[in-house]
């Protein structure tokens, strides 16, 4: 139990200073932070984080699973955006695997990632506004986030851990039902953005404290690694989505909002605006939607049908096999990334021809985005760390998997 | 279902912008290369891997580094591979470069002072494979705690720990 002893430790460099202990418990810190802040008065002049208190070993249990198995480990990374981990890690091995994925399977695949990003940011915009003192906008944002819960209940059984993106395509067809949930979702959907900016965007207390706190420059961005949301409100005009397009994002149109101002009014602003965008992403995929199969043709790699299971003999020692003794991929390495609602997510998987993978690397946005906490804290008030963690919008269970 | 062939051939790849720069600037910097499934690795000479990143840097060749990492092939030797991923914002590119390190020396130059994004990606390989960076700043555990022994993603680590 090393992380009891009081380790890291820092020792005030001045007789001035302080040292001031935030977390790992604090409920600010958006689950297990530490910071180990030496202040000045109010001002924070120096900041480390220590991290490691959700360290599961992921990545070490990865390697004795089979690729399969693997799937419903990468949904408890980020358990904000289950599908979004899903889908880098499928696409990964479908790109080692050399896998077509049909089409249908791909727009469903974009459509449920987009709902994703918005049940993420709706966390995110809830609690960063309750951090600041609003209340009642958490409120707001989960009504919404329960409705799109409920849809992810339909498609996978689950309302977080959902395992629905497979190796080849997805888990199951959607039941009957589910597009009518979706379609009504799209419809209502900017009316509550609306009402959630009603709550916060001209009031002049959300404002004043949003506004010029906890800057960062397009360099020391793109120097701490930060990615997503945080990235272009910092002035970079990147996004995976449109720049490298994966699982046929190209076919879709949407904006990328960028800012140039860098601070933490600037990422609310994005967010917001990419709400609005992924619903528009949702809803093209909803009406253009091709049909077709959503698996691949793949027997060796993908589980047969249940029906096909019962009749036919082949489909049954398919089954068997996969099930009992995993599918082998061939020796390789790659590395997959795609946009997350936090950044760039991405997956480093290495085979050695066998069953299971040789190594799983998961690159996590907020890992990154952490490092830039410092600077952006360094030299400015206390309260403002508070409004600087909600602005870069971390999940602990990602950083430290 | 079908894969196209890996290409090793330097020559073959040799109009690879990354390579090509490389090479120019030093050809005992690249051991080897390999195009794979639309990604491009290139082997470095560890002792310029610092270097050879700064000069892509510095010629705008990739601005971004994505990822760092390391992969362990035990038993074999050179034991560890340490794969980084870097970007180029301009190209829409990334590119691989990977440096061998062999287990009774595993020990290979920082890139903090280029990215400060490196820091925590070493620290993190520090902690689980054992790798020492040279020139890092804050050189420690990052995800086990300060007393842990061993290092748990080394292949000659049990996956259950030890009891």
């Amino acid at each position: 139990m090393g992380h009891l002893n009081s380790t890291p430790v820092l020792d005030a460099a001045e007789d001035k200073t302080m040292i001031l202990n935030m977390g790992p418990q604090h409920p600010s810190t958006h689950g297990v932070l530490r910071l180990l802040l030496e202040i000045d008065g109010e001002q924070v002049v120096r900041m480390v984080p220590d991290i490691g208190f959700l360290h599961t070993g992921i990545e070490k249990t990865c390697e004795a699973k089979f690729y399969q198995q693997v799937v419903t480990l990468t949904d408890r990374i980020d358990y904000l955006c289950p599908m979004v981990n899903n889908l880098c890690y499928v696409m990964a091995v479908e790109k080692l695997l050399g896998l077509e994925i049909p089409p249908r399977a791909q727009w469903m695949r974009v459509m449920l990632a987009e709902l994703q990003r918005i049940s993420s940011h709706l966390v995110w915009l809830g609690t960063h506004a309750l951090d600041m003192g609003a209340m009642s906008v958490f409120l707001y944002c989960f009504r919404e986030r329960e409705d799109l819960l409920r849809i992810y209940e339909m498609v996978s059984g689950q309302r977080m851990m959902t395992s629905y993106f497979r190796i080849g395509g997805l888990a199951l067809d959607p039941p009957i039902g589910f597009f009518d949930a979706v379609k009504k979702f799209v419809k209502i959907f900017p009316e509550k953005v609306d009402e959630y900016e009603n709550l916060l965007t001209g009031n002049r207390i959300w404002i004043d404290r949003l506004k010029n706190v906890a800057h960062l420059s397009a360099e020391d961005a793109i120097g701490f690694g930060v990615t997503g949301p945080s990235l272009r409100a910092s002035g970079v005009d990147w996004d995976l989505r449109r720049d490298m397009p994966y699982s046929g994002y190209e076919n879709f149109k949407f904006k990328v909002p960028t800012s140039q101002d860098g601070d933490v009014w600037a990422r609310y602003v994005c967010r917001i605006e990419e709400l609005r965008q992924s619903r528009e992403i949702a809803k093209q995929a909803l009406e253009g939607l091709p049909e077709g199969p959503t698996k691949a043709e793949a027997p060796k790699v993908v589980l047969p049908d249940r029906e096909k299971m019962k009749t036919e003999m082949e489909a049954l020692i398919y089954h068997f096999k996969i099930v009992t003794e995993g599918f082998t991929v061939p020796a390789g390495e790659v590395y997959q990334a795609i946009e997350s609602p936090r950044g760039e997510m991405g997956y480093y998987v290495v085979s050695d021809g066998t069953a299971k993978p040789m190594r799983v690397h998961m690159r996590s946005p907020s890992y990154a985005s952490l490092q830039a906490l410092a600077k952006m804290c360094e030299g400015r008030l206390i309260a403002d760390v508070v409004a600087a963690i909600g602005s870069i919008d971390i999940v602990l269970g990602e950083i430290v998997r | 279902m079908a894969l196209a062939p890996c290409i090793t051939d330097l020559e073959q790849l040799k109009d690879h912008p990354v390579l090509a720069a490389l090479l120019a600037w030093n050809s005992n910097t690249v051991e080897s290369a390999k195009f794979d499934r639309d990604e491009m690795s290139i082997y470095i000479r560890r002792e310029f891997i610092r270097e050879a990143v700064n000069q892509l840097k510095s010629q705008g060749l990739v601005n971004f580094l994505s990822d760092l990492t390391c992969a362990d092939f035990y038993p074999r030797e050179p034991r560890f591979e340490l794969a980084y991923q870097l970007l180029s914002h301009k190209r829409k590119e990334f590119v691989r470069l990977k440096v061998k390190l062999s287990g009774d020396d595993a020990t290979v130059e920082s890139l903090t002072s280029l990215w400060p994004t490196a820091n925590f990606f070493e620290r993190e390989i520090f902690d689980l494979f054992g790798v020492r960076f040279l020139g890092h700043p804050y050189l420690r555990r990052i995800m086990m705690p300060e007393d842990w022994e061993g290092h748990p993603l080394r292949k000659d680590y049990p996956v259950e720990g030890y009891r």
